[in-house]
């Protein structure tokens, strides 16, 4: 049995008045791939502020590697190994593709291993490396997508959150994408994904979460999830 | 011919000192879309903190300077921590607001302190050297005083335009500048970068100060008059653009001198309104901005 890299235990968070997560727990494992689906509003990408420190829970506790998170500002738990990619992607705009995934780095001091790490992005998407001197803002939808995920990932990260990394992309870079998402868990990164697109998610996750309302609903295996009535019903279409 | 030149010349003088009041506008709002009127009398500090530092504490001049400079970050840096900090989520108004209220309070407080009337300390106590002159070719004269601003500023721009673009604290900036959300997520502490920018641009604010105090005379009123003109010279190169302030302290200054020279002194202040209005209704980005300016 690994042990957990992330929980989170009894955790709340609103927006003034609007409740939008209501006590969800989840345990993600080490160098686990998991997903948390559920429609929109229903409370994912609020779970996801959560843990990196965005936003800060009313109750609850949000436990990394064993540590409590309370009172540990976002920019401690990037530098503690907690990376996300968010929803809309947030590329700066104005900025070349180069300094985009600098700045994924700005937590490290290692300069000379930041260069390999941007060499190792580069092989990942080596549609990058030819806009290096580009402004981010001036990419396509997908590559944006890929200068996220390659940010993220420069800072070294132990937990990859990524926020709907398929989200009006074309079906054949989705594709691509979640390749690169499998590989990236397949040398150590533990994932959490969140989709809309509950089919894929679940097709490339170990572990999924149902999140409704604020609200964790269902929980299990991935494979069995897919499996499940409800799901197909409520998330699959059918 | 040589009056032109002079004018020009003058032009540029002035337009070196909007410049570098005007960088101090445009990076805050850069950073935190706030127009912080009290950045006028931060610059108007400058020129009475070195007074001080001189008159006082009978500082050296240069040391009055750099502790003068020093103090004026500083000023800037608890501003932002104890007006702006706390209305970061508030709605943009209350800031603007504050920011009004801080100026009215810091010219007030120098008017209590110092007095009303306009002083030539600091023109008096500039060193011989810069009141020499040379002649300039093309017959115009120019003070070292005058040269030596013109070229401060420029290095002091070109400092800026590096640090902005190379190094680690200027990539912060623009990253907090563009996506605020994203910078935190890199793990970039965005409070501590809007603390930066506030300290460089009261630093540079007070470099232009103490020029103006040197220059001219020291006065309350001095950072009103002059932050406004600096202020339609960052809408001017369109707000949040580092190099459209520049720009726009620029042309404003020549525009205001050769205005004043062959229409008449009276319009000097109106100019720097005029031309205001005239981008807002024409160019609403400003000379460098685009619709929404966040190059910082
Ligand atoms: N910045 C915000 N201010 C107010 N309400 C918000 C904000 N962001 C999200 N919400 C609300 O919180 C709930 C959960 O939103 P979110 O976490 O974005 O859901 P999801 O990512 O699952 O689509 C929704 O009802 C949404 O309207
Ligand atoms: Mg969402």
């Amino acid at each position: 049995m690994k042990e957990p890299v992330l929980v989170l235990d009894q955790v709340h968070a609103s927006y003034g008045n609007i409740k939008a997560v209501k006590g969800i727990s989840l345990t993600i494992k080490s160098d686990e791939m998991a997903c948390l689906i559920g429609a929109n509003g229903a409370g994912k990408s609020t779970t996801l502020m959560l843990i990196s420190g965005i936003l800060k829970p009313q109750q609850g506790t949000i436990w990394f590697q064993g540590q409590s998170l309370e009172g540990v500002t976002s920019e401690k738990r990037v530098q503690m190994g907690i990376s996300q990619v968010p929803e809309g992607r947030h590329i700066f705009p104005e900025m070349t593709v180069l300094e985009n995934l600098e700045l994924g780095a700005y937590r490290r001091r290692d300069k000379i291993e930041i260069k390999q790490d941007l060499e190792q992005t580069f092989t990942l998407f080596p549609q990058l490396k030819e806009r290096g001197q580009q402004r981010g803002g001036t990419l396509s939808g997908g590559e944006q997508q890929m200068l996220a995920i390659g940010r993220a990932m420069m800072s070294r990260p132990k937990l990859l959150l990524l926020d709907e990394p398929s989200l009006g992309l074309a079906p054949l870079i989705v594709e691509q994408i979640f390749e690169i998402i499998q590989q990236i868990n397949q040398v150590g990164t533990t994932v959490l994904l969140v989709e809309q697109n509950a089919h894929l998610a679940l097709m490339v996750t170990d572990h999924g979460y149902v999140m409704e309302t604020g609200k964790i609903t269902i929980e299990g295996e991935s494979k069995e999830l897919i499996a499940d009535q409800r799901i197909r019903e409520a998330y699959l279409g059918e | 011919m040589t009056l032109f030149l002079e004018q020009i010349v003058n032009g540029l003088v002035l337009g070196g000192i909007y410049a570098l009041i005007a960088v101090g506008y445009t990076m805050v709002y850069g950073v935190i879309q706030l127009i912080n009127f009290a950045h006028g009398e931060i610059f108007m500090f400058g020129a009475y903190f070195t007074f001080l530092c001189l008159a006082v504490l009978k500082f050296p001049l240069w040391l009055a300077v750099l502790a003068s400079i020093l103090l004026c970050a500083l000023m800037g840096v608890v501003i932002d921590l104890i007006a702006y900090r706390p209305l970061r989520n508030a709605p943009r108004l209350s800031a603007l607001i504050t920011a009004i209220g801080i100026s009215l309070i810091l010219q007030n407080l120098a008017r209590m302190i110092w007095g009303a009337e306009p002083r030539r300390d600091l023109a008096n106590a500039k060193s011989a050297f810069l009141s020499q002159t040379v002649i300039i070719p093309g017959g115009a004269q120019l003070s070292y005083l005058d040269l030596s601003i013109i070229i401060l500023a420029i290095l002091l721009m070109v400092g800026l335009n590096r640090l902005i673009s190379l190094t680690r604290i200027g990539k912060a900036m623009r990253a907090c500048a563009q996506d605020k959300m994203a910078a935190s997520l890199m793990g970039i502490d965005t409070n501590r970068v809007i603390g930066a920018t506030f300290a460089i641009g009261s630093a540079l604010g007070a470099v232009a100060g103490i020029m103006v105090g040197m220059r001219e005379t020291i006065e309350p009123t001095m950072g009103y008059y002059k932050g406004v003109a600096a202020f339609a010279a960052a809408v001017l190169g369109g707000i949040g653009n580092i190099t459209g302030a520049m720009l726009g302290g620029v042309v404003l200054g020549i525009a205001e001198v050769l205005g004043a020279g062959y229409i008449s002194s009276g319009y000097r202040v109106a100019i720097s309104y005029i031309l205001m209005i005239l981008v807002i209704v024409f160019r609403p980005a400003g000379l460098l901005g685009r619709a929404s300016a966040k190059r910082a």
